[in-house]
């Protein structure tokens, strides 16, 4: 028994090793003095200079940044208010607008893309940062919707009645009881949309001008002249910051589930606003 | 609810930090929109011209021909100016009527290109294309672990390097060089010939270590390979970091490539676009360029002013009796299609 369960440790090392070694070797590059993976020349600091100093780089990551914050913030507002819609109606539309709703996420990313492209250029639309919101949002909302369903599901379907019963207007009873029961899901949805934002290149490419670029259109463009040193360094900033967000938000989440008991069990108290 | 108001008073203040953002690239005074390759200018250039001539320049860039082909035929035509294509995608955009006439008399500087650069195949007398960068496709090889310098693109087949042979992930250098060992043009679309090289690439798969793109720069300065089959760009990049490297341009004779700088038909701004293109052909600025992107430059000027050892560089610029053996991608038509599918064969298999 012991021996599986040392076996069953090593193959998750395994995995994890498999998993982040390239980004290792990436981070332990971005401090080469050479500009190849080939030679090692050195530890220094200079492509982290070099980083901050690059305008257009910066440039680029402040519109990725932003562009996920934005679209991602735009899809949850659209796609719960979907999610709500869709989780009322009756089987047969549920299906159907379903299908709908779930398309962009189906589709391949040139697809969207290049669709995306030809109705902004049928509108007369300049493309540019604008068009690569719309863009954004457009293929996050089948993600937001796809998490936000499951928890609607879970929910029990007389709450929001009950709720005003209670005296609860509906703006409140949904507010103050239905969100914060699938509030889970938004959050899920949110980060979901977050990382297809910033991971995302078909659809920004062909949706983007005046310009505008992410990070992604722009270390693509690298690639035939060769990706500059600094973009390991970027990465290598990107990847800690993410992971010390992560473990911050996973320690506080541990340390709340012990603090706080079982959800609240009166739903009167919870839409008397206690 | 309170909650919910200040979440969405931040989104809507953002949101219109967002779309000012937008207004200003759209401000019409005298801005010109450029398309090109990734990293292929150099730093401040496109400021130096705005200096000097007080037009913005928005500046975008692509990975690859058809990328910005695609952009350009779905709408976004509309977006841009000028743009980088290479040679077989102009003769495709000329055929399609998506480019504009340069007028020359705006344009003096293309006098300083020189005469064996013009006049091409895809582009008789020039009328809608500038050259930029030029260059070959050939072969890299370590001369520390081969006897002797290849002298035909048969080495690729070479059983003794089993193993250690790269090619390029790429459609028209694999084929087009195949075509041209067995004694076909690099734009042979016929039957016989596409059957003939796709055998021979068959053949070669065995002995191939990786169908490559960037990485293949990384892979022979860390002498993980023995033979790769290069532009003369990255070739130079690699001898310098790999003093065994050498470059050579087989008998058989090559591809050579241009990069040319073109206005869309569509474009509003024709006239900015000129002067930018006669800017970028002025020898200070070209210079500044090659210098940075270390392709072959077109630029007589620039080219005179080379030091010897640049000059007599077979990579970046191989004598006339290599050149003659050279050809320029013509553009396929439909036989794209073909070429695509007999690719994506030989890597499948």
């Amino acid at each position: 028994m012991k021996f599986f369960k040392r076996l069953s440790y090593v193959y998750s090392v395994l995995i994890f090793l498999f998993l982040y070694a390239p980004i290792v070797v990436l981070i332990v590059y971005s401090f080469n003095s050479e500009k190849s993976r080939a030679k090692w020349g050195g530890l220094t600091l200079d492509w982290y200079r070099a980083l901050f100093s690059n305008s257009e780089i910066m440039r680029a990551l402040s519109t990725t940044v932003t562009i996920a914050l934005l679209s991602s913030v735009i899809a949850v507002v659209i796609g719960t208010m979907a999610a709500v819609g869709i989780y009322n109606m009756r089987r047969r539309s549920k299906m159907a607008v379903m299908s709908l709703a779930y398309l962009p996420m189906l589709n391949a990313d040139i697809v969207t893309g290049v669709s995306l492209l030809l109705i902004f250029s049928a509108l007369g639309l300049r493309l540019g940062y604008f068009t690569l919101l719309l863009a954004h949002v457009t293929f996050n909302i089948p993600y937001v919707i796809l998490s936000v369903m499951p928890k609607l599901k879970q929910l029990d379907p007389n709450l929001y009645e009950a709720a005003q019963d209670l005296g609860a207007p509906p703006a409140t009873a949904f507010f103050r009881v239905v969100m914060p029961e699938i509030s889970p899901g938004i959050v899920t949805g949110f980060l979901l949309a977050f990382t297809m934002s910033i991971d995302d290149f078909v659809i920004s490419f062909f949706t983007t001008g005046s310009g505008v670029s992410t990070l992604s259109i722009m270390i693509y463009s690298m690639a035939r002249r060769g990706i500059k040193p600094e973009i390991n360094a970027l990465s290598a900033i990107m990847f800690i910051v993410v992971l010390s967000l992560l473990l911050i938000i996973n320690l506080r989440s541990a340390n709340d589930a012990k603090r706080t008991d079982s959800r609240p069990v009166s739903v009167g108290a919870r839409a008397s606003g206690r | 609810m309170k909650k919910v108001l200040s979440i969405l008073l931040v989104f809507a203040t953002l949101l219109t930090l967002a779309l000012s953002g937008c207004t200003d690239a759209s401000n019409k005074d005298k801005t010109l929109y450029v398309y090109n390759w990734g990293d292929y200018i150099a730093e401040g250039v496109t400021d130096k011209f705005t200096e000097e001539t007080g037009i913005k320049v928005v500046y975008d860039t692509y990975e690859q021909n058809e990328d910005m082909y695609t952009k350009i035929t779905a709408g976004g035509s509309s977006s841009y100016d000028v743009i980088f294509p290479s040679d077989y995608v102009i003769e495709k955009l000329i055929r399609e009527n998506l480019l504009a006439e340069i007028d020359y008399k705006n344009v003096p500087n293309m006098s300083l290109i020189d005469a064996k650069y013009k006049n091409l195949a895809f582009d008789p007398d020039n009328k809608y294309s500038v050259p930029y960068m030029w260059g070959t496709v050939g072969i890299v090889y370590d001369t520390t672990r081969v006897s002797e310098e290849p002298t035909s693109w048969g080495v690729l087949w070479d059983e003794q390097y089993k193993g250690e042979i790269l090619m390029w992930d790429s459609v028209r250098d694999s084929i087009g060089l195949t075509l041209k060992y067995l004694g076909y043009s690099m734009n042979d679309h016929s039957d016989a010939a596409l059957a003939a090289a796709k055998a021979k690439l068959l053949e070669q798969k065995p002995l191939v270590l990786s169908y490559a793109g960037d990485q293949m720069k990384d892979m022979m300065i860390a002498g993980e390979a023995i033979i790769a089959v290069m532009y003369s760009g990255d070739a130079a990049f690699v001898m310098e970091r790999n003093e065994n490297l050498s470059y050579v341009i087989p008998d058989e004779g090559s591809n050579i490539w241009f990069d040319n700088m073109c206005i869309l038909k569509s474009s509003k701004n024709k006239d900015l676009a000129e002067q930018f293109i006669n800017f970028m052909c002025r020898t200070d600025i070209a210079a500044t360029n090659r210098d940075y992107i270390c392709y072959s430059t077109p630029q007589i000027e620039v080219y005179n002013a080379l030091d010897e050892e640049t000059k007599s560089d077979i990579t970046q610029y191989p004598d006339d009796s290599i050149y003659a053996r050279c050809e320029v991608y013509e553009d396929l038509g439909e036989y794209t299609q073909v070429y695509d599918d007999l690719w994506t064969q030989i890597l499948a298999s």
